[in-house]
C-alpha cells in the first residue's frame, strides 16, 4: 500500500518538533534550517501551516534534472535525490511548482523529502497529529468521515 | 553533550566582539542557563554596582537542553542585576530565540559596557556585528522587529528587542522576542536599553547536536513527552484554556487579589477567564481565542493567540491591533483585569497587546496601575497629576490610558514606569505598594494561599510566583496536596519548590512541565544530553547551590533578611471573603523555620557549613 504525508494545518501549534526530527534524521543534528518539512507562521491570521513535498506522480523535479539524480523509490513512491550524482545545478528547485526542493550549501547538493524510506520522522514527532502518514488512496478519509458525521441525528449522540 | 561550548562576549563600550570557550567546570556545578549565567555574573561584576551603569553586565543564556527535541526545550534567560529591585534578575522566555542562539553556535552571549550610540547586535552563525540603530531608537518593539526583518530580507531571523518604555527608563521593561514572548520581569529590558542596545537579531543554521548516545536521548525525551501528553493539566487543561484555566479556580479559593489586594476575590473573574475567551462575540461571530500555539519544541502548547473585537473602543480605527497576537495569560488577565477591577475582556486583551508592542512586564504594570488607582481614590493622586484622567478602579478607559502612556514613556506614564514602590513612596503612601523587594506581586493572594506568601517573601528576585510555585501543591495537589490555609510544613515545601525550579530554569525547559514532570522525569533527559551522571539527587543539590548563590549575591548587594517580608496589608488586614475570610498571612510562623531548613542563620545568612556543603 502506498502511503502519503497528510497535513492538517488547523491542528498545528508551531512547535517545530517535525523540523527537528527531520533534520536529525537527515543531518544528525537538531537544525530547523535544514529540515525538509517547514512550518509557516501566519501571525496576523493566527495560523501555523506545515508544508513539504507531496511526491508528485509526474514529478517536475525528476523530469528537469539533467543528470538523473532524482529517482523514484518504488517501495514508497518517494522521489529521492542521489547525492553522489547531483551536481548542484538547482534546475529542480526552479522546476518544482511548490518550492519543496532546496539547495544545501554545506553539502552542495539539493535536498528534499524522501519519506525517510517509508517511516517519516516528522509524522512520528508531531504531538498533535497535524502530520500523519496515511493510505495514499484514502487521504481524505478523515474529512469524509467528519462530513458524514454531520448527518447523524443530534439526539443519538 | 548538547552544548556548543562557545560564549560570545560583546563589549559595547569599545565594540569588541570575541568568542571564548564555555567554562565546563561551572556547567558541571551550575547546570546551565539561570545557574550558569548567574555564576558568570557573580564572578565578573560587583553586586553593589548601579544596575543601569556600564558596570552591570547582561547575559543572554541557554541551557544544555535548549535546541534539542526535549519538550519545551527552546528557552533562554536574561541574567543581570535588576534596576527595579537591586537584586539578581533572571527572566526566562520561550518563543524561538533561545534555540536560534544555540543554532548559531553560542550557548551564551555576555553583553558588557555601554555603546556610545544606539546599536543592535546581528549574529549569523560565527559572524557577529554591531549595527547602528539610530533609526530604530524611539520605535516600538514591534516596529523594530519588522524593520530588522526587512533590512536583512530574512523572515527567519529571530529577534529579541526592547521598546520605547525601556528607552524612557521604565523600570520593569521586558525584552520581547517573536513579537509576544518575553523575558518579562525585573526590568531586564531597562538594563538592555541602558546599554544603548536596541535588539539582538540571530540567524543560526549550524544545528544542535553532540548527543553522545542518541538512542538513550530519544528514549528519555519520548518518555518525557508521553508523561506530558497523558497528564490532565499539560495534556488537556493548558492546551485548551492556557494558564487562564486558573482564573476561576483561584477566585473560588479566595486567593485572587482585586483592587490592589484590598479584596481576595473578584466579582468579574468569570468575564476575563479562560472560558470567557472561548465565548463567541456578537459583533463578528468570533471568539477572543483563535487558537493555541507552542513555543519552540513544546508539546504542551499553552500560548493564547487572540484578537480584540474590532469595534471595541480600545482598537476602533486602529487596524494595527485588529490581527491576531499574543493573548491573555492568567497573570496578565489578573494584573490588568482583576487587580485594576476591570472586567472588560477586550480592554484587558488590548492592554496586553500594548505591553507586548513596547516590551513591558504586564504584571508589574497592572499592579502599578492598581496602586495608582488606590492612590487616586484615596485622593493622594489627583486629576492634576494625571492630566485629567480619572484613575478609578474598574475603568477600562483608565486602564488603556495608563497602559499607553507608560509603555510609551509619556507624561504621567513616566511616574507609573517607576513601579508601585516608588510611586506610592512619592505620593506619601508607601504602605499601599504591593511589592516585595520592590517587585510587584503576581496573581495569588498569600492570605488565601499561605505558602506562596513565604515564597514571595524569600524569592531572590522579589515577589514572584515562578521562583517556587507552591500553588501547585496548595491548590492543585501537585505533586501532593497540602492545605492552603495551613502554615505547618510550608517552609520545607517552599524550599523544595525553589530548589527544583532553579534546576528547571537552568536546564533550558519550561516551568510548566512541572505540572506533570518531577525531577525524576527531568533528570534522565539532562543525563542523556549531558556528560556525567545526572540524577534527581544531584539536580536537587545543584538547585540548592544556585538558590544559595543568588542569596549571597543579594546579601552582597545589601538586600537582607529585613527585606524578606510582605506588605502590612497582607500581614495584618484579614481577607474579607472566601475560604480564607478572617485570615492574614502568617509569615512569622514560617520564616524562622525556612531559614533553618535552608541552613541559614536566623538573620537569613547561609552558614559557613551550608556554603561548604554546597561548594560555595
Amino acid at each position: 500500500m502506498l502511503r502519503s504525508l497528510q497535513i492538517e494545518p488547523e491542528k498545528c501549534t508551531g512547535c517545530l518538533q517535525c523540523e527537528m526530527a527531520c533534520s536529525y534524521q537527515a543531518e544528525g543534528v537538531f537544525n530547523p534550517s535544514k529540515s525538509r518539512i517547514k512550518i509557516f507562521t501566519f501571525h496576523d491570521e493566527g495560523r501555523f501551516v506545515p508544508y513539504t513535498c507531496t511526491q508528485c506522480t509526474e514529478a517536475w523535479c525528476l523530469h528537469a534534472c539533467p543528470v538523473e539524480a532524482i529517482v523514484i523509490n518504488e517501495a514508497t513512491g518517494a522521489k529521492e535525490v542521489i547525492d553522489d550524482i547531483c551536481v548542484g545545478c538547482k534546475v529542480c528547485t526552479i522546476a518544482c511548482p511548490f518550492g519543496t526542493v532546496n539547495y544545501n550549501q554545506e553539502t552542495a547538493v539539493v535536498q528534499k523529502c524522501d519519506l525517510c524510506g517509508g517511516d517519516p520522522e516528522c509524522a512520528k514527532a508531531c504531538p498533535t497529529q497535524a502530520i500523519t502518514y496515511v493510505d495514499s488512496e484514502h487521504s481524505g478519509l478523515e474529512r469524509m468521515r467528519a462530513h458524514a458525521a454531520q448527518n447523524l441525528p443530534q439526539d443519538n449522540a | 553533550m548538547a552544548w556548543t561550548r562557545n560564549v560570545l562576549r560583546v563589549n559595547l563600550t569599545n565594540g569588541s566582539i570575541t568568542t571564548e570557550p564555555l567554562n565546563m567546570q561551572w556547567a558541571n556545578d551550575y547546570l546551565g542557563q539561570r545557574g550558569l549565567a548567574t555564576k558568570y555574573l557573580v564572578e565578573e561584576t560587583d553586586p553593589t554596582c548601579d544596575a543601569l551603569s556600564p558596570d552591570n553586565k547582561m547575559i543572554m543564556t541557554t541551557g544544555p537542553l535548549t535546541g534539542t527535541m526535549v519538550s519545551t526545550a527552546g528557552r533562554y534567560s536574561v541574567v543581570t542585576k535588576s534596576p527595579l529591585t537591586g537584586c539578581i534578575a533572571c527572566s526566562n522566555s520561550g518563543g524561538y530565540f533561545g534555540n536560534e542562539m544555540k543554532n548559531a553556535g553560542f550557548d551564551m552571549i555576555i553583553l558588557e559596557g555601554k555603546s556610545p550610540t544606539p546599536v543592535y547586535l546581528y549574529i549569523e552563525n560565527d559572524k557577529a556585528e554591531l549595527i547602528p540603530a539610530d533609526d530604530l531608537w524611539g520605535k516600538s518593539a514591534w516596529a523594530t522587529d519588522e524593520e530588522i526583518h526587512a533590512k536583512h530580507q530574512d523572515p527567519l531571523v529571530r529577534i529579541a528587542v526592547v521598546g520605547r518604555a525601556a528607552e524612557k527608563g521604565c523600570l520593569y521593561s521586558a525584552i520581547v522576542n517573536d513579537l509576544h514572548r518575553a523575558a518579562g520581569r525585573s526590568g531586564v529590558g531597562t538594563v538592555m536599553a541602558s546599554k544603548n542596545l536596541k535588539a539582538v537579531a540571530i540567524r543560526g543554521t549550524l544545528g544542535v547536536g553532540n548527543i553522545s548516545d542518541p538512542t538513550k536521548f530519544f528514549k528519555a525525551s519520548q518518555d518525557g513527552k508521553k508523561v506530558l501528553a497523558e497528564n490532565a493539566v499539560t495534556g488537556e487543561g493548558l492546551p485548551a484554556l492556557g494558564t487562564q484555566v486558573l482564573m476561576n479556580v483561584i477566585n473560588e479559593v479566595g486567593a485572587l487579589p482585586s483592587r490592589n489586594h484590598q479584596d481576595v476575590q473578584f466579582e468579574g473573574a468569570s468575564k476575563i477567564g479562560g472560558e470567557a475567551m472561548l465565548e463567541v462575540r456578537e459583533s463578528d461571530g468570533k471568539a477572543n481565542l483563535t487558537t493555541n500555539g507552542a513555543c519552540f519544541g513544546c508539546t504542551i502548547a499553552c500560548q493564547r493567540i487572540s484578537t480584540v473585537d474590532k469595534d471595541h473602543f480600545s482598537v476602533k480605527d486602529k487596524p494595527q491591533y485588529h490581527g491576531n497576537s499574543g493573548g491573555l495569560e492568567f497573570e496578565n488577565a489578573w494584573s490588568l483585569g482583576s487587580d485594576c477591577g476591570v472586567d472588560d475582556l477586550d480592554a484587558v486583551t488590548a492592554a496586553n497587546f500594548l505591553c507586548n508592542e513596547d516590551a513591558v512586564d504586564p504584571i508589574s504594570l497592572g499592579a502599578t496601575i492598581a496602586a495608582a488607582m488606590e492612590l487616586f481614590e484615596e485622593g493622594a493622586i489627583t486629576v492634576k497629576d494625571t492630566g485629567g484622567m480619572e484613575l478609578k478602579f474598574g475603568s477600562a478607559e483608565a486602564l488603556l490610558w495608563a497602559t499607553e502612556v507608560t509603555v510609551r514613556g509619556e507624561g504621567f506614564g513616566k511616574e507609573l514606569g517607576q513601579g508601585s514602590k516608588r510611586l506610592c513612596e512619592k505620593y506619601g503612601r508607601p504602605e499601599l505598594s504591593m511589592t516585595v523587594k520592590g517587585q510587584e506581586f503576581p496573581a495569588y493572594d498569600p492570605r488565601g494561599i499561605q505558602g506562596i506568601g513565604l515564597a514571595y517573601a524569600t524569592s531572590n528576585r522579589g515577589a514572584c510566583h515562578l521562583r517556587g510555585y507552591t500553588v501547585a501543591s496548595e491548590i492543585l495537589g501537585i505533586p501532593e496536596k497540602t492545605d492552603p490555609l495551613a502554615t505547618d510544613g510550608k517552609a520545607g515545601l517552599v524550599k523544595a519548590f525553589q530548589d527544583a525550579t532553579a534546576v528547571v530554569d537552568s536546564a533550558g525547559i519550561c516551568a510548566f512541565t512541572t505540572f506533570a514532570w518531577t525531577l525524576e522525569d527531568i533528570a534522565p533527559q539532562i543525563d542523556a544530553a549531558c556528560e556525567g551522571d545526572w540524577s534527581a539527587e544531584r539536580c536537587l543539590v545543584v538547585g540548592e547551590r544556585i538558590w544559595t548563590m543568588e542569596r549571597d549575591y543579594n546579601l552582597a548587594a545589601g538586600i537582607t533578611a529585613k527585606d524578606d517580608t510582605l506588605p502590612k496589608r497582607l500581614l495584618k488586614d484579614a481577607a474579607k471573603t472566601g475560604p480564607a475570610e478572617g485570615r492574614a498571612n502568617d509569615l512569622h510562623k514560617m520564616l524562622p523555620e525556612y531559614y533553618e531548613v535552608r541552613g541559614w542563620t536566623l538573620d537569613g545568612v547561609p552558614t559557613d557549613e551550608t556554603r561548604s556543603r554546597l561548594g560555595l
